[in-house]
Parts: C-alpha cells; structure tokens; sequence
C-alpha cells in the first residue's frame, strides 16, 4: 500500500530524516515511534505530501506520490495532525463536512445526499453528533480531537496518517478510538500510520512498529521485537523495564524512577508482629514486594501489612473476599495495602522463626492444623469443598528477588512443608495415606527488595537453604502445636 | 432543516437591507424624491413602454443621472470592499485582516496623488488619468509584494504576506505624506481623495469598476470551500485536498484586484473591508460559501447609507465618506459585540 524507499528531507539545509525505508500494507495499523526530534512528524509531513523531500521515492498504490493531485491525495490519504487552528467559529458539522472537499467536483459542487450520509456517519462513529451544531471553539481539547478525525474520515481514505492521535483525549476515549482503529483495519482494509509517544498504547495496538533515532530506522518489526528494554534504553536513554501484559500477548514498559521504591534499609523481624486471639499481623515500615494466594491482596503486589485472621470452623460467607475487607477495614487495616489469609487454627499456635546468614536474613511464620490434610498424588478422590486454610506459610525475606526466585521460594516452601508433613505422619483420611498438606494451603512471599541481591532461590541455593529450613520447623513446630491443643480439649 | 431555514432568512434580510438602502439613497437629498416616483422611473428606464409623463423630469434627471450612479457606485465600493475583506480574513486566519493588509490600497493611492500632484493627463482618458493610473499602481503593488513575499518564503506563509503588506504600505504611505508636505494648492484635493468620496462621478467610474468588481467576486465566491479548508490553516487544507499554493495566489490577486479597483474610484474608504465581514460572520456564521454573497450585500448597503449620511448630515457640505464609515460604523459594531456576548453570558446562544 504505502513503500517508502531511502528517504531523506527536512527544512532548509538540515536533513530531518536521513534513509529512511519501510513498507505498510493494506489494513495495517503500523506506529512510529522514537524520541523528541526524531524525525517522526517530518516523516509523517512528506508521506502526507506536505513536506518536499529531497531523495528517496514515496510510492502509495504502486505510483509515486508525486504523480498524484492535491485531490487525488486527499482521497486516499487523510491526514489527524497533532495541531490545529481554528481562527473562526465553524460548527462542528461545517468542519467535518469540509473533509468531503477531494470528493466534490466542478466550481459550484453540491452537497449530495451521499456525502450528508457519509458525514453523518463519521459524527456518530466519533461521538460528535449530538453536539453537532455547536462551534467548534466551544468544545474541550478532546472532543475538537474528535471533530477531525471525523473530518479526516469523512475523505474516505485508505490510508489515515495520525500524529499522536491520542494527545489530548482522556483514557476512555484513547482506547475507544484506537479500539475503532483497530477495527476498521481489520474490517474495511483500512491502512493507519501512526505517531506514538506512549509505547505501552503502541505495542498494544499496532501490527508493526518503526523506531526512529536521530531520522534514521534503528529497528522495524513487530512490537515483541521492537519495545525490548535495551532498545528502548538506547534509544530513549532512560530506564525502562518490560513487563508482559496481563491479558494480551504484548510487552508493555514502564519507567524506573529515580526516587528508588525502598530507600530505607528495613529488616523485617519478628518485632513487627503483633499475635491476638483474632489475628496475627505483621505491618512493614515499607512496601514489600509480594506473591501470595491470600484471600485479599492475592497475585503479585506491594504490601504493607499481613493479616492471618482466625475464623470459626463453621465459617460460611458467600462473599468471603468482601467479608475479609471489611473485617480488615474494622480494624484499622487498609484492604487495598493489605494480604489477607483465613485459618481455622487458633492463631496463637504459630510458629516463626528468624534465620540468618551474613548477608541476608529470612522471617518464616507458620500456622499449621491438618484436620482436612490431603495426600496431593490422591487428590483426586477428595470432594470439593471451601474450608479455610489451615496451613498458612508466611515468608519474609530481607532482600532482593529475581521473579524467578520468588517462584522457587514458592517450590522450595513446598517442599519443606511435604517433608515436614511426612515426618509428622499427617495422614489423608480419605485415602488414608501421608498427606502433603491440606486442601487450602496458602502461601506468602515478601521480600524487601533492598539489600543483598538473590536471584535464585532452588533448596541449595543459600537463600533455599533458609526458606527449607525455616518451613520445615516451623510447620512441624505448629502442626505439634496444634496437636496439643486438641489433645488438651 | 433549521438551518437551511436560517440560511435563507439571512439572504432575505441583507436583501431587504440593501434595497432599503438604495431607496433611501435616491429618495433623500436636497430635492427629495418620493419612493413611489424613483421605482416607475426606474422602472421606465429599464421597460421603456412605462409613461412617467406624470413625474417632474427634474426629478427624472436627479435620479437618473446624480443619484442612481452615486448609489450604485458606494454600493460596488461597498461591496468589493467587503468581499475582499472577507476573502483575506479567512485566507490570513485573521479576523484583523482587511483589504488594506497587503499593501494594495496604499499602491493605488500613490497613482492618484501622483496624479493630482503632479496635475497631468494622459492622452486619450482625458479625466480618466487618475483612477486608471491609480488601478495600476494598484496592480504593480500586488506583484511587487506577492513577489516580495515569494522571495523570502517560497511556501508564502500567512506571517511573510501580512508582514510584507506592512511593511509596503508603510514605504508607500510614507511616499504619500511626502508628497503631501511637497505640495501647495492641491493639499485639499490630495486630501479629500484620500478620505474617500463617491461624490460627481457619474456613470463612467462605475464602467470603470463593475468589470473588475464581478470578475474578483466570481473568483473568490467560486474559492469559497478553498477558503473555508484554508481557515483552518494551511496545512490542514492541504490535507483536505486543496492546492494550497495555488489558491492562495488566485485568492490574494482576486481581492486585489477589487481593493485595487474601489480605492480607485473613490479612494480609501476605511472600515467597511474590516468590520462588515466580521459582522457578517458574527450574525451569520463564518462558512465562505454564504459568508461571500452576504458580505457584499451588507458591504453595499452599510456605504450607500453611509454615503447618504455624509451628503446629508449638515447640508450642503459633504463629509468625507471614509470619516462617516468609521463614525457610525465604530459605535454600531461595538453594541453589536455587546448585544452577543451578553446573549452569550446568559445562556441563549443555542
């Protein structure tokens, strides 16, 4: 649809855009992106016809642009630039009807029925109908926004070239029209090229991606390829890191601030505990950085407090996670800051315990009763049944954690618990074999991220050496604990 | 359709207000005219089987010879002038703009007091030396500032045209006032041209203008959608499939070409080239293709009135027309602003 081949231009005698060379094709929706003064809205401008360029060649549909008319252009090239002047005031339908101007023809062209359907159209797809008769200088940035892209929609083109589309439009607005984008490429064969600044919008929504540097191509692929950190930090010169998107399969950045997230140098020890008949809680001074399968705060996250709650074994809500936060509330906890886990074991029963080696340091607390304990290899043979979680593993860490070694401390915690399970003969009374734990197990990994550096945390690593060692006692502390308690009633 | 209807409504009153204009125009003077007695003359002029036998042929010959050629000429000065402001206001994205801006007026006004300085003739016009060589110092101005323009800034950016227009009408008013201080007894007459008049011209000057006053408005009604994309900037017309370049240069020679001509024949009328297309655009919105027509159907009733009021105020002296412009022109158009923005404030504009 659109080649461009070894182009070079600017203003006056400075080259803007220097060699520059890509392909689009038809119904795709391919994002430009680079730093300030890249060179990306010159580029724009001479594909655009706006701008000369002096070499290179600009070919849309096989022919050079040059051999086509203003008007010629316009009607496959519409244009939504990221400025626009409005000197006097036009109503909104007389500026979108203006985008109709390639299509009429002759010195006195009438306004047909065709062209009212189509600009009709394009206002209600743009959300502008209703103010339709307004002016446009009465309208807020956003909707003005709005306003041309209806007009540059209303040239029926093939191919819509956008300077940063989304500038002055609010978040909703920012996905509905790329969303309507996306669409009509996929739809009408419509083919965008587009400005970005945001690149976590840009590798959500394009096909294909050109990474400007200084005006010339630093790379030109799909997004996966093109927003890796190292790119990005070299051509941005800023501190990004990747993050994969929650539900789509596209990277996404985000920036490392200067200001770092734990300056403070904070242990987290047994001090920070507080152990009632109700709960136990312990409240950072700073944020952590969690994993956990709580009932409130569960996924990854920052956290500042922890809550074990001790609920009645007959605890029964059909909205348990809402009940959890407002007990939460109740006492002076923030849900939204908080990892929140059921038990039905007498909280006072815990067993933690603070393990050190030079470096380093790991808090482990545990409460532990295995009245449904499940022999996980038979796990099938068991009922499906909600019951709060009687085996509770906590493990604070003092230091910083790869993602990979929070997940290994996740496995290495299991494992101790299994092992700790066998010793104390815990046996599944549905299959009548050891159990390896109960059916509603929870786990906590926090670390500080401040301090020594683990990136891995595997059994025999010297961070998995802690992690076993401290689960292993302290489930076994708190299962004799529990033990005891029921023997004495 | 409301605003269809709207639309023809705003035709029906410029109409309206020009044809009450033009017989208020005839109709009033030191011999007045009864309204009745100008429509069968006129009438018998154009259907030449009508009888005014009844009608005193003084009257006949006021009307047909002094008043209708002094009104018809304030009315196409009137309306070039408006028209051409309109046309540079929307292609100069400036509401400040006016038919002066480029320079072109004070171009034709160094014809004219050459001519009245140096008090020669040309052979074969005769009387017609002044506004012929002001028509042409007129033209030579447009050329040598679009050309100025060009040299600087080939894209002709609306910056480089206003600011050459300055700085040219600055150079050649100048050169007015120097021929000004130069002279002796032709002070009063160098002047009263320069404040413009319609006064004894007779039908000739309106020969001399009408050519050039239909073929500008035919030029720039017919860029009307040109200068609506323009309004929104250069870059966006582009966008929108006009030639930017092109147009632009067709647009500023054509509403040269009609500011060229009406200060010709009547010298530099102030005002009605500022003010009756941002009325205009005010009361009926800024779309070209409307704003055009009824710019020069305002502009020409706003002079005749204006012409009528300075023949008449203190007769027998005649005011200069370009003083009258401005001095009710200023006052009328400052209420009307205040009249908007308080139908604004209280919420009525819809």
């Amino acid at each position: 649809m659109l080649k461009v081949e070894q182009l070079s231009g600017g203003y006056a005698r400075e080259l803007i855009v220097k060699n520059v060379s890509f392909r689009v094709g038809e119904g795709e929706l391919f994002g430009v992106l680079g730093p300030n003064g890249s060179g990306k809205t010159t580029l724009l401008k001479m594909i655009s016809g706006i701008l000369p360029f002096q070499q290179g060649r600009i070919t849309i549909k096989g022919q050079s642009i040059k051999s086509y008319t203003m008007k010629e252009l316009a009607k496959m090239i519409a244009v939504l630039s990221q400025h626009s002047s409005q000197a006097f005031s036009y109503t909104v339908k007389e500026t979108v009807s203006l985008g109709r101007y390639a299509h009429q023809d002759g010195w006195f062209r009438s306004w047909s029925d065709e062209d009212e359907r189509i600009v009709q159209e394009a206002m209600g797809q743009t959300g502008i109908a209703s103010f339709q008769h307004k002016s446009i200088q009465d309208l807020s940035g956003g909707e003005r926004q709005r306003v041309f892209l209806a007009q540059a929609l209303v040239q029926e083109p093939e191919i819509l070239l956008l300077d940063e589309p989304t500038n002055h439009l609010d978040l909703s607005y920012q996905k509905e029209l790329l969303d309507l984008l996306k669409k009509w490429t996929r739809e009408k064969g419509l083919t965008v090229v587009s400005i970005f600044h945001d690149l976590n919008l840009a590798s959500l929504y394009c096909d294909r991606l050109l990474l400007l540097e200084n005006g010339g191509v630093h790379s030109n692929d799909i997004p996966n390829e093109v927003v890796k950190v190292e790119k990005i930090k070299e051509v941005y010169h800023t501190d990004v890191e990747k993050h994969p998107h929650p539900s789509i399969p596209v990277p996404q950045m985000v920036l490392l601030p200067k200001y770092g997230a734990n300056e403070a140098n904070v242990v987290i020890e047994p001090s920070y505990m507080q152990i009632n008949k109700e709960y136990i809680s312990l409240q950072s001074p700073i944020p952590l950085r969690t994993m956990s399968s709580g009932v409130v705060g569960s996924g990854l996250g920052w956290h500042h407090t922890f809550v074990n709650r001790h609920v009645d074994k007959s605890y029964d809500c059909a909205d348990h996670r809402q009940e959890m936060g407002q007990f939460l509330r109740e006492r002076g906890f923030e849900p939204s800051e908080t990892i929140g886990m059921m038990t039905a074991v007498h909280v006072e029963d815990v067993a933690y315990k603070l393990l050190k080696v030079d470096d380093f340091s790991v808090l482990v607390i545990v409460t532990a009763g295995v009245g449904n304990a499940v022999d996980a290899s038979k796990s099938v043979e068991h009922s499906f049944e909600l019951i709060p979680g009687t085996i509770n593993t906590w493990i604070f860490i003092n230091g910083k954690l790869t993602e990979e070694a929070f997940i290994q401390s996740v496995m290495t915690a299991t494992e101790a618990k299994v092992k700790a399970m066998e010793n104390q003969k815990v046996v599944d009374m549905v299959t009548g074999t050891i159990a390896t734990g109960t059916s509603t197990d929870s786990i906590l990994i926090a670390a500080t991220q401040t301090g020594k550096e683990l990136e891995f945390a595997g059994t025999i690593t010297p961070l998995g050496k802690l992690i076993s060692q401290g689960v292993f006692q302290c489930t076994t502390e708190a299962v004799e604990n529990s033990r005891k308690r029921k023997q004495q009633l | 359709m409301k605003r269809r209807g709207q639309r023809a409504f705003a035709y029906i009153i410029a109409i309206a207000f020009l044809l009450i204009a033009i017989l208020l125009g005839i109709s009033i003077g030191t011999v007045s005219v009864p309204i009745g007695n100008i429509i069968q003359i006129i009438g018998a002029e154009i259907f030449r089987f009508i009888s005014i036998d009844h009608i005193d042929p003084m009257q006949t010959n006021i009307v047909l010879s002094i008043r209708l050629p002094r009104v018809i000429l304030a009315g196409l000065v009137g309306a070039a002038l408006a028209i051409a402001g309109a046309a540079f206001q929307g292609l100069l994205r400036n509401p400040l703009a006016d038919p002066y801006t480029l320079g072109v007026s004070s171009g034709a006004s160094v014809g004219a007091v050459l001519t009245l300085f140096f008090q020669f003739s040309l052979p074969f016009v005769g009387a017609f030396t002044l506004p012929l060589l002001s028509i042409l110092f007129a033209f030579l101005t447009i050329f040598v500032v679009l050309g100025f323009a060009r040299k600087i800034d080939r894209a002709m950016k609306v910056e480089t045209i206003i600011l050459t227009g300055i700085i040219f009408s600055s150079f050649l008013g100048a050169f007015i006032s120097l021929l000004i201080a130069l002279t002796g007894e032709e002070l009063r007459q160098i002047i009263g041209w320069l404040l413009g008049s319609v006064s004894m011209r007779g039908w000739s000057y309106i020969q001399i203008i009408l050519p050039f006053f239909i073929l500008g408005s035919i030029i720039l009604i017919a860029n009307s959608k040109e200068l609506n994309a323009m309004s929104f900037g250069e870059e966006r017309a582009q966008h929108l499939g006009v030639n930017v370049q092109r147009r632009k240069m067709i647009i500023l020679i054509a509403g040269s070409i009609l500011t060229g001509a009406a200060v010709a024949v009547s010298g530099t009328i102030g005002f009605v080239g500022l003010v009756i297309p941002h009325l205009t655009r005010t009361l009926w919105g800024p779309d070209h293709t409307h704003l055009l027509p009824l710019s020069i159907l305002t502009g020409s009733g706003f002079l005749i009135l204006a012409d009528l009021v300075s023949r008449t105020i203190i007769s027998p002296i005649e005011l200069p027309i370009g003083v009258i412009t401005a001095l009710i022109g200023a006052p009328a158009f400052g209420i009307i602003l205040m009249k908007r923005r308080s139908a604004e404030r209280s919420g009525s504009d819809a």
